[in-house]
């Protein structure tokens, strides 16, 4: 056994827990549905068609029925996955961006700066973050863009104090010290060194942190802060069904459905992660 | 002699904490010729370590600074470059190699990707030939099997093997100097003697200048040629290895000696130095020492001896050593 790469240990381990697995699934499916989303669609999801107004899933061909513009709803959902998937994915990738860069700075440099930085986290960590994301996106008008904006505004914080942690223990490893005396700069040092060693909780937070986004637009849009009809977005859609939440059932359950196997999904795949890159497991 | 590598001049470090100043390193001279070994003994706190990082310029700051003295290296003071030029000394002309070999690599890179990095860091190679270069290391270092050793992880190699890797990645762009850090301590006696061959097979191929800290006597009479005895910041004997063992001047010196078992001779018990180190914070007046050396007199107690040249090459800073022997 000369090359026992870690990602193979990895795997190994993440291939053994069945939940994760099943999060793995759902994952890679949704990601899946979002890429080809326009070639299996049975409908176009924009269309309106008044005369199948409100069709029960299974007639006419409508496998989760129609709302009240007549549009399908199978269609709409799998298309909902593309804004979903987006968001998740914008969104996380801002915030850690962000979180890393003002992470790794408060961690490394210490002093001043740490003090500066954990101070504009705890700021953040005060307001409730869905509450601090309406009131950005009452600032900026709703809309997709301003969405992702104001996730990654709000959710970097948390991200950043992870990575600041972890790079407050690392820096002081003897082979980051090792490192300086060989003559490494700084740069070279935090991005080569520390940060692939706090990989691990990064990965696991940003894969928990797109389930949060993907909740979060849900939740936005619900409130007609985020997406804007006509976007088959699920909180939107939620939030169209919700008049006829007591006769036109299908309306809000295949969207909330459609939330929560996301959600789900992207959940056990991070816990999975997390078991997994625990170095405390090894075998 | 040969013409030193470095001379440290008067070298004042110390560190500013809450409860005071911390001395940690207070008026320390010596030098270093290509091809010696300068061994560095002393208990723990001692400033052994302090002086090492003083030299690498890698005092972290706060608390620590450097606030006095020169460190002349091939002539240059280092205390006077500016960081970008210290960068391209460390681990260039001037390497170190750590105490403990589990920690000091990188757990994610292999071995071969970290000695290329440290070659890459200096010259100007592409990686290719830096990974070349770091299996002819690893040879030279004595790693069996190199050309496969290269792409395995820190933690695919024992202790002994991890030192041998560090030693590679240290003499991998065949610096001046070489400062080791009780590189022997975290290992088993049989690799220790190993690993201490092998510094003077590679110090008398490179002609490195080394100056090698321990606590053990036992490695300071297998390698050194010279040697600093330290105590509370400040040397307290300095002398070739040969003197030590035999003429030791300075009670601190003469305790260390009697504290280690003897194989012959009639087994009395061993003569341990009575107390503990005192406290940096709270030095003793006068001689450092006065709280635990056994000939103390009252003047030891009024006024700090100097380092006196008792002769040719051996210093001692006791006020009365040529009463001791």
């Amino acid at each position: 056994m000369v090359q026992k790469s870690k990602s193979n240990v990895i795997w190994k381990r993440l291939k053994k827990n069945k939940m994760a697995m099943v999060g793995l699934t759902i994952t890679i499916g949704l990601l899946l549905i979002a890429i080809f989303a326009p070639a299996i669609v049975p409908y176009d999801p924009y269309t309106v068609d008044l005369s199948q107004s409100m069709r029960a899933p299974g007639q006419e061909g409508h496998l989760l029925g129609t709302d009240q513009l007549g549009r399908d709803q199978f269609s709409r959902l799998l298309y909902g996955a593309r804004i979903s998937l987006q968001v998740g994915i914008i969104t996380q990738s801002i915030s850690m961006v962000i979180g890393i860069f003002m992470g790794a700075l408060a961690g490394y440099y210490g002093g001043k700066v740490d003090e500066f930085i954990s101070y504009l986290i705890n700021v953040f960590f005060a307001f409730p973050s869905l509450l601090f994301a309406i009131a950005i996106m009452a600032t900026l008008g709703p809309g997709l863009n301003n969405i992702f904006i104001a996730l990654g505004a709000v959710s970097w914080p948390g991200l950043a104090r992870i990575v600041r942690g972890q790079v407050l223990q690392l820096k002081e490893q003897e082979y980051i010290e090792a490192i300086r005396a060989l003559g490494g700069n700084d740069f070279k040092i935090i991005v080569k060194h520390i940060l692939p060693n706090c990989m691990a909780p990064i990965i696991v937070t940003a894969t928990l942190g797109v389930a949060g986004a993907i909740l979060s637009e849900a939740g936005l849009s619900f409130l007609g802060l985020g997406a804007q009809p006509p976007m088959p977005s699920w909180g939107l859609m939620l939030s169209m069904g919700r008049t006829y939440v007591t006769t036109k059932t299908w309306l809000t359950i295949y969207p909330g459905l459609a939330i929560m196997i996301t959600i789900l999904g992207l959940n056990l795949l991070g816990d999975g992660l997390r078991d997994a890159l625990d170095p405390r497991m090894k075998q | 002699m040969k013409r030193p590598v470095i001379e440290i001049k008067d070298l004042k470090t110390y560190f500013f904490v809450e409860e005071g100043v911390v001395k940690a390193v207070d008026g320390v001279s010596f030098e270093i010729a290509e091809g010696e070994t300068l061994g560095i003994v002393g208990e723990s706190g001692c400033g052994k370590s302090v002086t090492s990082i003083s030299i690498m310029r890698l005092v972290p700051n706060p608390p620590g600074k450097i606030v006095g003295g020169q460190i002349l290296f091939k002539g240059e003071d280092l205390l006077m470059k500016s960081e970008a030029d210290m960068r391209k000394i460390r681990g260039n002309e001037i390497s170190m190699i750590f105490q403990e070999p589990m920690t000091s690599l990188n757990p994610v890179y292999t071995i071969g990707d970290q000695i290329a990095e440290s070659v890459m860091l200096h010259q100007n190679l592409t990686k290719r030939e830096a990974f070349s270069r770091a299996v002819e290391m690893l040879d030279k270092v004595g790693i069996p099997a190199s050309e496969k050793r290269v792409h395995e992880y820190p933690h695919q190699l024992s202790g002994g093997m991890r030192q041998r890797v560090m030693i590679a990645m240290a003499l991998s762009c065949n610096p001046k100097m070489l400062v080791a850090d009780e590189p022997t301590t975290a290992l088993d006696v049989t690799i220790q003697a190993q690993i201490l061959e092998l510094m003077k097979q590679l110090r008398d191929e490179f002609n490195t200048a080394i100056m090698l800290i321990t606590h053990d006597l036992g490695v300071i009479a297998e390698v050194a040629d010279r040697v600093a005895v330290m105590y509370a910041g400040k040397i307290v004997e300095y002398t070739d290895v040969m003197t030590l063992f035999q003429k030791p001047g300075h009670p601190y010196t003469i305790g260390l000696l009697k504290s280690i078992p003897k194989l012959t001779g009639n087994h009395k018990r061993l003569e341990p130095i009575q107390g503990v180190v005192p406290s940096p914070l709270n030095l003793p007046q006068g001689c450092k020492f006065n709280n635990r050396c056994p000939y103390a007199r009252e003047k030891c107690f009024e006024k700090e001896p100097e380092l006196v040249e008792v002769e040719k090459g051996h210093s001692v800073r006791c006020w009365f050593h040529d009463q001791l022997q």
